[in-house]
């Protein structure tokens, strides 16, 4: 097992930059996830760490080695795919050994290690069965399975939970986490899905347009958001943001918005430009009679123990996330406001949140 | 009234339909086949009687005049040799004929088995390695290279006969089984690249990718991975292949004579006394079409198998 580190790592095919000068260092026994929406370039870092892609420049470190121009058969990794590409013309065993053939062990021992990883991940009774006739979990356990035998460096998964069913996607995720204390291996894990993210990393990469925005651990994302894409892409829902028509100086604690007054936090930094945005989680507003924004319930979405209310205001749809005791009827008026002093402001021309008390 | 089958089902009526019209269509194409089969089985006289006879008794004059050769002698000479030692022997002498050596054509049968399996080898195994480069790399000017592979196609390949002709005899080419396995070779290529490309196509490259990540090289990966599972395509390829290069007859007739003569040009020409030794010639055919048959049988569980459902969920 061992550490992962990538300095300067570009990736352009044609014009199109799909990574562009990223660094990241991914720690020994690490469950490291690279999160993002479609092509923002996670999938490419991971095939380049993998070796299926080869960077444009850059380097790739695993250990001490860098392997950015290895083969992928030379860098002893293992790799999960979306689809699985469990070889079909084989059945599970053969599956398993594939990839100790080629390393030359010893028959007994191929044999000793597949059923030690078959027993690991429970597929031990399905060992002499054909791929076509397993079952989305089982497939993709054979598929960790493929990788496990092998005991790598690191494991790279890419969106390995993707295709199954929500219920068995839950599950794996469990035998996953569980897997990965077992054995502890380094771990890199691509996925679209923060709610797969946030409860399986030890640290999250948000990642969007080629680069890396912010790599930290899930609760100091969703928390401490760098930019404003991060505040946006992680919860759901996002974050709200409200347009600040002036410039933020240091140690400023209040804003102006739409002739409002608003409390902030004490900034310990200035904005470039006179264009800002308030930034704020729809869980720290709350609806009020007396004071703040006033609006009309546009839409109301129940979640078992909270609730969702979309309230359509001059300055834009807000969402506020309540608790399910609060009664509002459509079209209703009400008034929108902070119940805390949770808020970010985030810099108009560089997307990047302001130091403040609460974010440092 | 039937009310258990669906309606989209189609009703027996027309099940026992389709199948009666498949049953006329199969006896009518059966029909020439099993009349050769037949012939390959009478003797001189009955295959060439009128009215034709479709009830005889079975005969194996035809098979033992394809092996052999035979000279007519004399009752007085055929007298005076010792009683013969084999049923086919006596067969011959009854006919007023003694057999004076084997005949050519298990010689040329084995050049038709040499030229036609190893030339389908040889297309289907280029044409694959081929047909995944195209399929996989970024190959400069793909289109067009595929595009000029395919116009070889585009004429019949009898069409460059006379080239062909002086070009083989330049390079020593002419009557040699490696000539005909490249000649047919050349014109099988274009077909096996475009049927096993769109094979290749099909088959997600992930499977390669898992097996480099495994510790395998690309080629090691193409082997153990990419072609076992376009079996389908290349038993197709291979079946297409293999019945063009068997049937062939008319560059075998122009570039081969003794040395590599395959069957085709071979069976006509076994003349009877007095006119063409149809029974012989039917045996020939008949052996003629085994290899092909049984070949494509082989190979049809591949066919009719798709071995890659199920295996990647899309």
């Amino acid at each position: 097992m061992s550490q992962i580190k990538i300095v300067n790592l570009q990736k352009s095919f044609g014009d199109f930059t799909a990574v562009k000068n990223s660094n990241l260092t991914i720690n020994d026994k690490e469950f490291f996830v690279l999160l993002g929406p479609s092509g923002c370039g996670k999938t490419t870092t991971l095939r380049m760490i993998a070796g299926l892609e080869l960077p444009t420049s850059g380097e790739i470190y695993l250990g001490d080695e860098e392997v950015g121009m290895l083969r992928a058969s030379e860098r002893d990794i293992a790799f999960v795919f979306q689809l699985f590409a469990l070889y079909p013309h084989m059945n599970v065993r053969n599956n398993l050994s594939f990839p100790l053939k080629m390393q030359g062990y010893k028959k007994s021992d191929i044999k000793n290690r597949v059923e030690e990883a078959a027993k690991l991940l429970r597929i031990d009774h399905i060992l002499n069965s054909n791929i076509s006739s397993l079952s989305g979990g089982d497939r993709q356990r054979v598929a960790l399975g493929r990788a496990l035998v092998r005991r790598p460096k690191a494991f790279l998964m890419d969106e390995p939970l993707g295709t199954l069913d929500a219920e068995f996607r839950e599950l794996m995720c469990l035998e996953l986490k569980k897997l990965h204390l077992d054995i502890g291996a380094t771990t890199v894990y691509v996925t679209h899905d923060q709610l797969e993210a946030m409860s399986l990393a030890d640290r999250i990469a948000v990642m969007d347009g080629g680069e890396i925005l912010q790599a930290d651990e899930p609760n100091v994302i969703y928390n401490k958001p760098k930019t404003k894409f991060v505040a946006s892409f992680i919860g759901s829902p996002g974050m709200n943001f409200f347009e600040v028509h002036e410039g933020i100086s240091k140690d400023q604690s209040f804003v102006n918005i739409e002739g409002a007054k608003f409390d902030i936090p004490k900034q310990l930094e200035e904005s470039r430009g006179s264009k800002n945005f308030f930034g704020i989680r729809p869980e720290n507003l709350t609806l009020d009679n007396n004071e703040g924004l006033k609006g009309s319930v546009f839409g109301v979405e129940y979640l078992g123990s909270r609730k969702i209310i979309t309230v359509k205001t001059s300055l834009g749809e807000i969402k506020v996330k309540t608790d399910i005791s609060v009664k509002v009827k459509l079209n209703e008026n009400v008034q929108v406001k902070p119940s805390n002093n949770n808020i970010i402001i985030f810099d108009g021309e560089t997307d990047k949140s302001l130091n403040s008390e609460f974010i440092k | 009234m039937d009310t258990s089958r669906s309606y989209l089902e189609p009703s027996s009526f027309s099940k026992k339909m389709a199948a009666a019209i498949i049953i006329v269509y199969a006896v009518i194409t059966l029909i020439p086949i099993s009349w050769m089969v037949m012939t390959s089985f009478k003797n001189v006289d009955s295959a060439i009687s009128y009215p034709p006879e479709v009830l005889f008794e079975p005969s194996l004059e035809g098979y033992v005049n394809l092996f052999t050769n035979r000279s007519r002698q004399s009752q007085e000479y055929l007298d005076s040799l010792p009683p013969p030692e084999n049923w086919y022997e006596e067969l011959v002498r009854s006919r007023e004929m003694v057999i004076t050596g084997p005949s050519k054509f298990l010689g040329r049968y084995s050049n038709s088995m040499i030229i036609g399996f190893g030339s389908t080898f040889a297309s289907v195994f280029l044409g694959a390695l081929a047909a995944y480069a195209f399929s996989r790399f970024r190959v400069p000017l793909k289109d067009d290279l595929l595009f000029f592979i395919l116009s070889t196609r585009m004429f019949p390949p009898i069409a460059v006969a006379v080239p062909i002709f002086i070009m083989y005899r330049k390079l020593g080419l002419g009557d040699t089984h490696l000539g005909m396995i490249i000649l047919y070779t050349v014109v099988n290529l274009s077909l096996a690249v475009w049927l096993l490309k769109g094979f290749m196509d099909e088959i997600p490259k992930e499977y390669e990718e898992a097996a480099m990540i495994d510790g395998y090289s690309r080629l090691q990966a193409f082997f153990k991975v990419v072609l076992p599972q376009a079996m389908t395509g290349i038993a197709a390829t291979a079946i297409f292949c293999m019945i063009f290069s068997w049937n062939e007859y008319a560059f075998a007739v122009l570039l081969t004579q003794f040395n590599a003569q395959t069957a085709p040009p071979f069976i006509p020409t076994i003349i009877g006394e007095g006119g063409l030794d149809w029974p012989a010639i039917g045996a020939g055919t008949t052996l003629f079409l085994l290899p092909v048959m049984i070949f494509t049988i082989i190979l049809r569980k591949h066919l009719l198998r798709g071995i890659t459902f199920g295996a990647v969920r899309k």
